[in-house]
């Protein structure tokens, strides 16, 4: 149901809030992003865009088959190609780069194996890099590839986890011991005394399927080792160039003062370019060995098999009632496999971990018990996607309330206003240990329910049934952590910034430039920055300049991940910009020879604080500043650049909340569902630009939808991929996907001056389990469910008996 | 497979945004590649390289085309059009200004080849409502936006055109 127009956003939420700032204009109204408008006209600089001297290209041999030891290669033929540069094997890269092995000292037991830039003597998954294959031009290395001559014995290969921990299967590492990557334990205790006194028990195994992130610019990389200078500069479509910058340190040995990561244009990130990628190594090692830049782009086709893939998890799950409705435990046990190695810096056991910190988040019930298992498969390895455990903790979470809520005969929305932490409970702790600050379930519930004309989609529901329409109203609560402090990664070990910083400075004309370690992959983090900067310092946005993505010339941060480039970046821009408009006070009063007290900086001038009298402007200011400091006083220099530092140390993570409503029609006779629309109610806190949010809102949820309902890694009984193209990998199109209407309550934090939470994630989180409810509603009449992610017709027809 | 020694190649000559490109291509190099490596043009980007996802659409003597499933030797003689014109019609700086206008880019990666299929729906379907413009934008992948504010763009557009806002411009393409 497309409808004409829908509810134009509301363009200035910053008036319901206390502003931050003296003169708020820009934060919390939906300014449209100018610095896009190249891209419209295809004047991005992507890293493919990048054309360097001496450039050469680099293609990878990948592992054709699940497990594998290699017994030849003979790479003669290939490297006698004129046109060939160089044919390099897993050994001679090895002996320039140290291998990695990805654990977290705070995920206690976690185990994983050395891996190396590319397979020495075995290679693990289909996707794996075995031999690397240099010439003056991509087409001529893919040519080379095809005269390589590799021979390999398979091997076994483990693929289901169900069995990844039984004897007699295969241990992939054997020096391991076993396949278990890391398990986990959970009990609040009072689990079995609640079950027992339940009036409903509902329970249920949900499985979701493997996916991967997509991004429509596929990884690219261009790494210059300059063996002048001995410095290595790496174009990166990247989310954190320190981090990279770092690693590249680490496995190479070399220092920071040799090592720049430039990021500039990155097409689509969600959180597939923030891990450290074998491939990412070799390419670093090839332009050392080679003394030239080396640009590496994956094809779309090595895209599916070699970027990290996600979820995968089969959890069984039950929820306890009282007659009232009253939630009274949780239970789930949470199996997930991972792939062969834990992913380089930041572990493949955060996705589990957080399914067990996250199940039941929304609620007040005190018992919980969670049994999780990460377990190594010879499939491409799982790491952090968008969401991250989110999706799956949500799905099973309502899935379980709408669940026990039918049982009761209770209403779903009024099932959860009865169980929700109440809006007036915090800051409080969640039955996992969670610490939450400041949500607002209760109000976003209600807002869903009018945003939603709640009763009348009801009644209309009710209605169609009789004529034979099935259609069902899925609601999802859910939490989303974001903001995250140094628990995450750095209590672990792992060398992740969760501090970030900003330098701001007043240009002698009046420019504001602001230099940030947060970085843009098209989420509007410049925007929102130039936003904040504005206001924090007294200028118009198009004033401001902002400049990311280049470890040479940024402060250093953690860059873009867990939802924390608003709420962590954000809130240095703003720190730093308050603390340039005091020193641009200063400097007034320097000159004009008065109290900086009286006067305040006002849409890019000084102004008599009381009157308003324009005193100076700030192009004046900055003339005088930086040509004539003979006309200062003697003791006073200006500083007119400020960088100021920011990490959020009050709580481990500043949650945010939400609730999504889905509205779908299911064909019961073709098992097809229809998207009839999505309605989002979220808190990320205080709102920069809600512009920005809605389409991070949507994004994500159509995200979160092609998970639900389409997409999946498919794999075939030997541990090949079967649909690794963008054909048969079916990502979410204009025209399956609904209008999705958003709306904000804002609730922000208080461990910030900015109050900003992270938006980027809730609306994956939110989605899969909004739509699995409605399409078990829309089933309602046939007493029959489905709980395995993607719900294809298939899976429909089959619940309903109609396919065997 | 070819190797550099059985490579055929053939001089080329193609229009592009009004300005003629003489080159040598090998007779595989696909149009996109032609663009983007031949004559420099980098706003038409590989997303999939199957002919799947829109990236690198462009259109070719009116004609969207996958510039990944064209080859350069195809277009010999042809004009091609993209988004990294200097000239943009009133009609595609309507479109720039409305993706702009409404967020309906994140990464920009997709948006080239977005905006292609805009514009020959904007000159083609000038009557096309909401779903009509969801299932035409059907053959460009986003996977940044939800679509929706996609939609709200090219709808905006289509309200402009119908209300007369470019009713002075010359002939558009499809009507050439």
């Amino acid at each position: 149901m497309n409808h004409p127009t829908e509810l134009p956003t509301r363009r200035d939420l910053g008036t319901d809030l206390p502003a931050v700032t003296e003169d708020q204009r820009h934060i919390g109204v939906a300014i449209p992003r100018e610095g896009v408008r190249r891209l419209t006209q295809g004047r991005g600089q992507f890293v493919d865009d990048i054309e360097l001297p001496r450039l050469a290209h680099v293609v990878y041999w990948r592992a054709p088959v699940a497990h594998m030891r290699i017994t030849r290669i003979e790479r003669g033929a290939a490297q006698a190609l004129p046109g060939v540069i160089a044919v390099v094997l897993g050994g001679e890269i090895a002996a320039l780069c140290k291998p990695w092995v990805a654990t977290l000292a705070h995920l206690a037991g976690i185990k994983s194996a050395p891996q190396y830039p590319m397979a020495i003597d075995r290679a693990t998954w289909q996707g794996e890099p075995v031999v690397a294959v240099v010439a003056e031009t991509r087409a001529r290395a893919e040519d080379a590839l095809a005269l390589l001559e590799v021979e390999w014995e398979e091997l076994p290969a483990v693929l289901d986890t169900e069995t990844a921990l039984e004897p007699g299967t295969p241990v992939i590492h054997p020096e391991l011991g076993d396949n278990l990557c890391f398990q986990r334990q959970l009990d609040t205790g009072g689990v079995d005394e609640a079950f027992a006194r339940a009036d409903a028990v509902f329970e249920q195994t949900y499985v979701f399927g493997r996916h991967t992130g997509v991004t429509l610019e596929p990884r690219s990389q261009i790494a210059d080792w300059n063996p002048g200078d001995q410095k290595l500069t790496v174009y990166h479509a990247f989310q954190a160039p320190h981090m990279m910058q770092d690693l590249y340190c680490r496995q190479f040995e070399l220092q920071e003062s040799q090592v720049r990561v430039v990021c500039r244009d990155v097409g689509g990130s969600f959180g597939i370019k923030v891990h450290a990628y074998p491939d990412d190594f070799a390419t670093v090692a090839l332009s050392m060995m080679l003394g030239r830049p080396v640009k590496f782009v994956a094809d779309r086709i090595e895209s599916f098999v070699s970027d990290i893939h996600a979820r995968e998890h089969r959890i069984r799950g039950r929820i306890a009632a009282a007659k009232n409705g009253e939630i009274l435990a949780f239970e789930i046990d949470d199996l997930t496999g991972i792939g062969p190695y834990s992913v380089f810096p930041r572990t493949s056991g955060i996705e589990g971990n957080q399914v067990v910190n996250l199940t039941g988040g929304p609620y007040k019930h005190k018992h919980y018990r969670a049994a999780l298992k990460v377990v190594f498969q010879n499939k491409t390895p799982t790491c952090q996607y968008r969401g991250v455990g989110h999706p799956i903790a949500c799905a099973v979470t309502e899935a379980l309330v709408d669940g026990v809520a039918a049982q009761l005969g209770i209403d779903p929305i009024a099932l959860r206003l009865a169980n929700v932490i109440p809006d007036d409970a915090y800051p409080a702790t969640g039955a996992s240990g969670i610490k939450l600050e400041v949500l607002s379930h209760e109000a976003c519930l209600r807002e869903a329910r009018r945003l939603v004309d709640y009763d009348a989609l009801r009644a209309e529901q009710q209605a169609l049934r009789q004529r034979g329409v099935y259609r069902g109203i899925g609601v999802a609560t859910l939490i989303e952590l974001t903001n995250p402090s140094a628990a995450f990664y750095g209590v672990g070990g792992a060398r992740i910034a969760s501090q970030d910083g900003a330098t701001i400075r007043l240009e002698p004309t009046g420019i504001i430039t602001v230099s940030s370690s947060v970085g843009e992959q098209g989420q509007g983090a410049e925007a929102i920055f130039a936003q904040i900067a504005a206001d924090a310092v007294g200028v118009a946005v198009e004033r401001v300049r902002v400049v990311t993505g280049d470890t040479d010339t940024t402060p250093y941060g953690g860059g873009t991940w867990a939802s924390r480039g608003a709420g962590i970046g954000g809130e240095a821009v703003l720190q730093a910009g308050q603390v340039l408009r005091d020193n641009i006070l200063a400097t007034a009063a320097a000159i004009l020879k008065r109290e900086a007290r009286g006067m305040r900086v006002y849409r890019g001038a000084i102004v008599d604080a009381t009157n308003g009298e324009l005193l100076l402007p700030l192009a004046e200011l900055g003339r005088i500043a930086y040509f004539r400091s003979d006309t200062l006083p003697k003791d006073f220099t200006p500083e007119l650049m400020v960088t100021r530092h920011y990490a959020q140390r009050d709580y481990p993570f500043i949650f945010t909340n939400g609730v999504q409503v889905s509205h779908v029609e299911v064909d019961v006779e073709t098992g097809f569902v229809k998207l009839l629309k999505h309605w989002a109610v979220e808190d990320c806190g205080r709102v920069i630009n809600p512009m920005l949010v809605d389409e991070q809102m949507r994004g994500a949820i159509v995200q979160g939808i092609g998970g639900a309902l389409f997409e999946e890694c498919l794999y075939d009984t030997d541990g090949t991929l079967r649909n690794g193209n963008m054909a048969d990998y079916l990502v979410p199109m204009a025209a399956e996907m609904p209008d999705i209407v958003v709306s904000h309550v804002q609730s922000p934090t208080r461990s910030s001056r900015l109050g900003a939470k992270g938006a980027g994630e809730a609306g994956t989180a939110g989605a899969p389990g909004a739509v699995m409810n409605a399409i078990n509603d829309a089933l309602a009449p046939f007493g029959v469910r489905v709980a395995s992610q993607p719900i294809t017709p298939e899976k429909i027809l089959r619940a309903l008996g109609k396919i065997a | 497979m070819n190797t550099p020694d059985d490579t055929p190649k053939r001089r080329v000559s193609v229009q592009v945004n009004g300005t003629t490109f003489v080159r040598e291509v090998e007779c595989r190099r696909h149009l996109v590649d032609f663009l983007r490596e031949d004559c420099g043009l980098k706003g038409s980007h590989l997303g999939c390289e199957h002919g799947v996802c829109g990236a690198c659409s462009v259109r070719l003597d009116g004609e969207v085309v996958r510039g990944c499933l064209v080859l350069a030797v195809q277009a010999d003689g042809r004009r091609v059009e993209t988004v990294e014109t200097a000239t943009p019609s009133r009609r595609l700086k309507a479109l720039q200004d409305a993706f702009v206008e409404y967020n309906a880019l994140q990464c920009g990666y997709c948006t080239p080849g977005m905006l292609v299929a805009a514009l020959d729906l904007v000159e083609r379907r000038p009557q096309a409502d909401r779903a009509q413009v969801r299932d035409w934008m059907s053959g460009n992948y986003c996977r940044c936006t939800g679509y929706h504010a996609i939609v709200d763009a090219v709808c905006a557009v289509l309200e402009q055109q119908r209300a007369g806002r470019f009713a002075d411009e010359a002939a558009t393409e499809a009507q050439r």
